[in-house]
Formats: C-alpha cells, structure tokens, sequence
C-alpha cells in the first residue's frame, strides 16, 4: 500500500523498459550498475545497445560498475515547469565519468549546486522511485 | 507562414505557380506537416524535403533545395518556417518539448533526471569555463551585442540596450547561463525561394549565390563524447572545403544564438579561433555590426526573434546583407557571408548546419 501512494505520487517520466533495456533496468532494481562491452571487438557503450556501434556485433558481455567515477559536467537547474521537476527546483543533473569509461547523464544528490565541482569523485546510489524503477544517481564520494 | 511565402515571392518576382519544390518542418506541425501545409496552399511540388532535426532545418533545408535544383528535381524551391511559439506558450527550453518522453531509445536514460534543452547548453558552458576559464562576463558581451544590433533593427522583439551587469544580474536559469544568456521566445515566420542562376538572372532582384554547405549531427557517441567537439567542426569544414573559401574570406556570419555559449562553441568549432579561445574572440566588440567579426546583425535569437527555430532567420538575414539591404546595421563592403544552425541541445545530441553565401 505504501508502495502504490509512493508510484502514484512520482510524476517525472518514467522509462519504458524494452526488449533491449530491461536487463540494464532488472540490474538496477537490484542495485548493480551495468555497462555493455563487445565480445568481438571490446569496445564498451553506454547506454545499453542490441549491437556494437563498432563492429556491429551482438555478442554481448554486461560489465559490472564500480559505482564510482567523477563529475565531468554539471548544471544546477533552477526553472523547469515539468510536473514533477518543478516541484523539486533545483536539482542538479550531470553527466559522470565512470572509472570505466563511459559518461552518463544523471543527477547528483546529497550536496547543494555550489559545492559540485568538475572532476569531483562521486558514487552511485540507488533511489527506488517506483516498485518496477530504480535510477543510478550520484553523490560526493565518501 | 502562406504570408512569408507570398513576400519571399513577391521580393523575388515570382509567383506561387512558379513553385515547384517545398522544404518546411515546424514545432507545432505534425509529423506530416508539411503535406498539410501543400493542402493549405494547394501546392502539388515536385520535391519536398520536411528533414527535421531542430532549428538548423532551414538551413539545411536550403542546401537541399540547391541540390534538389542541382539535380533537376524542381525548379523553383521554398523553404519556409513559421510559428507562434510566443502566444501559444511553449515553454521551449525549460520544459514541454524537451520533458517528454519519446519513442526514441536515448530518452529513457535521460528524461528521468530532468533534462531542459537550456540546461544541456549549460553543462557545455560549466565544462567550457572549467577547461579554459571562460567566464560568465564574457559569454554576457554576446547577448549585449545582439541586444545592440535589435535596437537597430525595427522588427526586433527585445530593443532596449543591456549591459554585460544586466546579464549577470539577470536570474539564474540553469547554471551558468542567466535569463539573459537564452534565446527569447517570440512567434515569427520567414521564407526563401532558392532557383538555379541561370533563372535567378533575370528576377526582380540581385541574387543571393550559394557556395558550400555542409551538416552533421553529434551525441552522446556510446558514452564516449568530447562534449566541447560539435557538429560545426564537421560541416563547418565540409562548406568551408564545398565553397572554396577561406576563413578570411568571411565578411559576416549567422551564428544560431539559442544561449551565449552556443555562439562561443560554434565559432571555436567552425574554426574562427581555436578551442578554448572563445571568450576572448567574442569580447572587445568583435561581434558588433561594425567589428572585426560581425554576427547576427538582426539582434539574434537572444534578442530579435525565437519563434521556436530560427534557421530560416539566418539564412535570410545574410542573404540582406549581402544584398546591402541592412540599413543601419549594414556591414561594409559584404561579399562573403555565412550562416550556421545548431538543432537540438549541444548538451545532448543536435545537428549543425552550414552555408556560405556571395552576391557574386
């Protein structure tokens, strides 16, 4: 019951979980934070690709993150009429550098807009918004 | 937009059964859009091209009607634009469009942590002043100059002048960029008619010659994106090598000014000045109508007009100047122009867009 008041309150958008998203979404609900890397070729991508953008193949390896990388851009957003985003102004959204290798668009948390800084370290949390939906942000790293 | 299309024929001589080509997209046009614009006007073309990928469109646009013509598909090409994004109240950067969850597979890893198109020019901008200290009293010299060309444009939205103080005092919307570092939101319309030069000989006025284009688009690359590289390094280079002409050759340009940092990104990348450069390039009055490096004589997207997109704005305002039709924000002696779209969000994914324009 819980649960459903806390679903039906959450008003940002919501992924639609496909064919090709859903393990990287599964992963999340239990807190792991994927990245895909060919087999064929070794190239890693993010997000979650059917194919290699590289070389085109399926072969597929899931490659578990360490959760920790650094902030590589960031801007604290003070107006944004989009239910839901409104009512949680400002919020900061940042693309993070993993440790391995690839830049995710996110949102940092636990910490106020002044004190964020490029390359600052950051860690992943899990914030479960709804029963089926858990985001990777990410806060200062302890 | 049928308005804009009637003064773009009318300035060129021509009339509606002349048109055999239509080039148009929109922000409040369905997917089809521009089938319904051939039922309002009762045209049956025999090219149309509705590529849509943001605001560089029209510039785009007009390369492919040049290619259309080129290649015998039609005669006698219209690109036009239209929309009153002012009175219908799009909330264009910070909110509605950009908050919407699409079909496309990018946007489930994105739209849930709140992404504004104005704030993707931010996170450009914060990684700009980081890497080079590029400041906020610099990115304020651009939204002051194209304030100072729109005090000298009669049809401009925003005409009294500012200072870089007023940019800076002017409240955060995403940060770095102020109030005052966006675009303004108005409504507008614009038309072009493109025809070969041996029709454009004998119309009514002076042509306006295409030299090069060039267009790309740039993204998130899997992960792997030097945010500061954009699409302009790519078509920039490809209309530069198309035209035959040198960066000097340049006697003005059309930047598209959606934010402060997107002219500084764009002139670094088009190859004016060298990456990390920017804010020095664009301070000292360099921009202004009468500078070294004139931009956006009409007052810009930051002050004159914004109607949701504004490449059809660019491509127009250079062909005026080089026709000398400016009046007192005339450039002197203006032979070579150029004019460059960015679509989309720098920040994210977009496209760019370049011409380079001669009247001879």
């Amino acid at each position: 019951m819980a649960e459903q008041t806390q679903a039906k309150k959450y008003a940002k958008p919501l992924p639609h979980l496909d064919e090709e998203s859903r393990p990287w979404w599964e992963a999340l609900q239990r807190h792991e934070l994927y990245i895909q890397k060919c087999r064929e070729c070794g190239d890693t991508r993010y997000y979650p690709r059917a194919l290699c953008t590289n070389c085109m193949s399926a072969n597929t390896e899931w490659v578990k993150c360490s959760g920790r990388g650094k902030v590589y851009t960031f801007t604290a957003t003070y107006q944004n009429q989009t239910p839901g985003f409104r009512e949680s102004l400002p919020y900061i959204m940042a693309y993070v550098e993993l440790d391995e290798g690839v830049k995710m668009l996110t949102n940092l948390v636990d910490c106020a807009p002044e004190q964020v800084k490029i390359d600052m370290p950051v860690e992943v949390v899990y914030e479960d918004v709804t029963p089926e939906v858990t985001l990777a942000k990410f806060r200062p790293a302890r | 937009m049928a308005e804009s299309v009637r003064g773009a024929l009318d300035d060129a001589g021509l009339t509606i059964k002349d048109v055999n080509g239509l080039c148009t997209t929109g922000i409040g046009m369905s997917g089809m859009g521009i089938v319904g614009f051939c039922d309002y006007l009762n045209l049956t073309p025999n090219f149309v091209d509705s590529t849509s990928i943001g605001g560089s469109s029209f510039v785009a646009h007009t390369a492919h009607a040049a290619a259309a013509i080129h290649a015998g598909l039609c005669d006698v090409c219209v690109v036009v634009y239209g929309s009153t994004a002012a009175s219908s109240r799009f909330a264009i950067g910070t909110g509605g469009a950009v908050g919407m969850m699409s079909g496309d597979p990018c946007d489930q890893y994105e739209q849930p942590f709140g992404p504004t198109t104005v704030g993707a020019y931010a996170m450009i901008a914060q990684r700009h002043m980081h890497d080079y200290g590029t400041t906020s009293e610099q990115l304020a010299e651009v939204a002051v100059t194209m304030r100072l060309h729109a005090s000298m444009n009669p049809v401009a939205k925003y005409r009294e002048p500012i200072t870089v103080q007023d940019v800076l005092a002017s409240r955060i919307i995403s940060s770095p960029l102020h109030l005052l570092d966006c675009c303004i939101i108005s409504d507008g319309g614009g038309a072009l008619v493109i025809t070969s030069a041996e029709r454009a000989r004998d119309l009514k006025k002076k042509p306006v010659y295409i030299l090069g284009a060039g267009e790309t688009v740039r993204h998130a690359a899997r992960g792997k994106r030097d945010f500061l590289e954009i699409a302009a390094a790519q078509s920039g280079q490809l209309a530069f090598e198309r035209a035959g002409v040198a960066h000097k050759d340049i006697d003005m340009a059309m930047i598209y000014d959606s934010f402060t940092i997107t002219v500084l990104a764009t002139l670094e990348n088009l190859g004016f000045c060298k990456r990390g450069e920017g804010g020095a390039f664009v301070s000292g009055g360099r921009l202004r109508y009468d500078g070294d490096f004139p931009i956006n004589t009409d007052g810009g997207g930051l002050s004159s007009n914004h109607p949701g997109m504004r490449g059809i704005f660019l491509v127009i305002e250079a062909a005026k100047q080089l026709r000398g039709e400016c009046g007192p924000r005339q450039v002197k002696d203006c032979k070579i122009a150029l004019a460059h779209g960015t679509g989309g969000a720098l920040g994210t994914r977009h496209s760019g867009a370049t011409l380079i324009l001669s009247n001879q």
